[in-house]
């Protein structure tokens, strides 16, 4: 195991940008948030690992948000508890089921690495993966709801002035649906950025590779001396959690006024 | 024109129509809630699948079971309006009027957009956002919007329903400027008397998924299913005729039917303007011999053609004034005292002001 963050590593300062975020603009030089080189990476990792996995979830959450609100596919309700497993199930179990699946012999693990030469297990994309399939429910529920709420009607109107289905589904559809799929993007991205046990079964614990804020923090509490450490790493944690939230009600409330709602 | 046969079955719904229209105009569906007139429509636009249905539109057949054709609805190039006018809420009042517009390229552009802004009196609106638009204002955008999509005959769902009475007489004149002005052909579904009154062509009236009864309002307005859509007081003949002469002094207009005259005060009409008139059965007056020496500028001589229960107190009498029919409400005690039976002569007396609100002028009748 790799030993907790160097402790006297050359301090840093946080990037301009993260810092007018965090307080307005202006410089950022506050000894409090200056950040060891340990720090920045497991920032940058958690940063990474939750925009990955929103990216990759994304177009299957619209997809099956779709099934499951306007589909008369027949299997639905198993279709939906399936999606929202993930949200009881313990996430070790979760991070067990991937590691068998895509495990380097897992059944699809096996075919991604000896045809792409892709592996995921201890690698970045695969932590990526692992808090996708965790936020997964976040994301369908949020669009689901948005879909829910578009007035078939508007389709029905699109259809009558030439709009084939596609076209009907980018113009009418999916910009009705956009503060669904922009709040549950915020949401999952701030939930990704706190995902713990499916990632360490799946991905391990690798400095500046799958070790994320919270699988950082772990590893400060197992480190004698590393609770200042892992106070500081909470703090982050919060910030970035309250950040999410709030943006994701900014956005929803701009998104609202913007249809006149 | 348009052919239209369509049978279908839902839940314990059934409809069974067929309309067959010669002449360009506007076609009302007439009826009440209820009787299948939005079904009707959704099946014409393709929304809704009948199971038994032939639909054919200046010669172009869009669906026909008989030999399994069947045309989606984004390629039948039939613009709808719905009664919710269903603008594009994530789009300004440009973006939606262009929507249809600019999925219509293919074709021969019978409308061009600033014809329709013009029309529609849309200029000040085109930045805006549809939550920010009046109903009435909606409704125009969704007319427009409907017309961009060059569309060979144009749905309109009760587009005034939603509309309070000063909207719906906002949003009124502009459907007669695309009647008169727009050759396009229209099926206009309403409930209200008023609007079929001033824009219809021609009607179809319809009750419980059938058709009841088509022609012109003329024909149709005496009917007796008509009751129950209008109601008792709403009961009255329909009349068509020509003006003849206008006194702007008096603001009186005499209008020739047939062979009859009628003064009305009428006001904004030009001799030789088409008029209907609604003649309300409670506003007419019968006497058995011409009466004189009354402020009624109307007395017209006829024969009592047929006697009908009203309510308990009252009948209506249909009178023929050779050619066209009135009804008149009047009292068992005076029908009795006046001794009146199928064949008796009558003298209807119509009071000039009656018919304010109930008289408009409307185009030239189609050759058919």
């Amino acid at each position: 195991m790799a030993t907790p963050a160097a402790p006297v590593t050359t301090p840093y300062t946080m990037p301009s940008a993260v810092c007018s975020l965090l307080r307005g603009a202006g410089t950022c030089k506050i000894a409090a948030l200056s950040m060891t080189a340990a720090e920045i990476d497991a920032l940058r990792l958690s940063l990474s690992v939750a925009l990955r996995s929103v990216a990759v979830s994304l177009p299957f959450a619209i997809a099956v948000a779709w099934l499951l609100a306007r589909s008369r596919l027949r299997g639905r309700m198993v279709l939906d508890a399936i999606v929202h497993l993930p949200l009881v199930l313990p996430p070790v179990v979760v991070g067990y089921l991937l590691l068998v699946l895509f495990g380097i012999r897992g059944p699809i693990g096996r075919w991604l690495y000896e045809s792409l030469g892709v592996q995921l297990t201890f690698t970045t994309a695969g932590a990526a993966l692992a808090t996708a399939v965790m936020s997964f429910p976040l994301v369908v529920r949020a669009i689901r709801l948005s879909l829910e709420s578009v007035d078939h009607g508007l389709e029905d109107a699109a259809r009558t002035l030439g709009a084939g289905r596609w076209d009907r589904f980018f113009t009418i559809t999916l910009p009705l649906m956009l503060p669904g799929i922009l709040a549950g993007s915020v949401i999952a991205f701030a939930a990704g950025l706190g995902e713990f046990g499916a990632v360490i079964t799946f991905a391990s614990n690798i400095p500046g590779e799958t070790r994320t804020l919270p699988l950082a923090l772990y590893t400060a509490l197992q480190t004698p001396g590393g609770d200042a450490l892992a106070a500081r790493l909470a703090t982050i944690s919060i910030a970035l959690g309250l950040m999410g939230l709030l943006t994701a009600e900014l956005l929803a409330r701009r998104m609202r006024r913007l249809l006149g709602r | 024109m348009f052919k239209i046969r369509v049978a279908m079955q839902r839940d314990a719904f059934a409809l069974d129509v067929s309309i067959d229209v010669s002449s360009p105009g506007v076609v009302a569906l007439f009826g009440r809630s209820g009787c299948g007139k939005t079904t009707l429509i959704d099946v014409i636009a393709g929304l809704l699948k009948a199971h038994d249905s032939h639909i054919e539109i200046d010669g172009v057949v869009l669906e026909d079971t008989a030999s399994n054709h069947y045309v989606e609805s984004e390629r039948r190039r039939i613009g709808y309006v719905f009664q919710d006018a269903r603008l594009f809420p994530h789009m300004s009042v440009l973006a939606n009027l262009h929507y249809g517009l600019r999925r219509a390229r293919g074709v021969a552009q019978r409308t061009s957009f600033d014809t329709v802004v013009q029309l529609l009196g849309l200029e000040a609106l085109l930045e805006r956002r549809p939550h920010q638009l009046s109903g009435g204002e909606r409704q125009r955008v969704a007319l427009g919007r409907a017309l961009l999509s060059q569309p060979r005959l144009l749905l309109l769902d009760e587009p005034l329903a939603g509309l309070d009475a000063a909207r719906r007489d906002e949003v009124l004149p502009y459907l007669e400027r695309l009647r008169d002005e727009l050759a396009i052909p229209m099926i206009y579904v309403s409930h209200q008397f008023e609007e079929v009154l001033r824009l219809a062509t021609h009607v179809v009236l319809m009750s419980e998924g059938r058709s009841v009864a088509q022609g012109t309002l003329d024909s149709v307005s005496l009917h007796p299913e008509l009751r129950a859509i209008v109601g008792p007081e709403g009961i009255g003949a329909v009349l068509s005729g020509r003006v003849e002469v206008v006194d702007e002094s008096s603001g009186l207009a005499s209008v020739r039917v047939g062979g009859n005259v009628l003064n009305l005060s009428l006001r904004g009409v030009r001799p030789g303007a088409q008029v209907r008139i609604h003649l309300l059965a409670r506003d007419l007056i019968l006497a058995t011999v011409r009466p004189e020496g009354l402020s009624v500028r109307t007395v017209l001589q006829g024969t009592v053609a047929r006697i009908a229960d009203d309510d308990p107190d009252t009948e209506l009498v249909y009178v023929d004034l050779g050619g066209p029919f009135v009804v008149a409400r009047v009292t068992r005690a005076a029908s009795v005292a006046l001794a009146l039976r199928i064949g008796s002569p009558v003298w209807v007396l119509v009071k000039s002001v009656s018919i304010r609100g109930h008289a408009f002028a409307i185009p030239e009748p189609a050759r058919a």
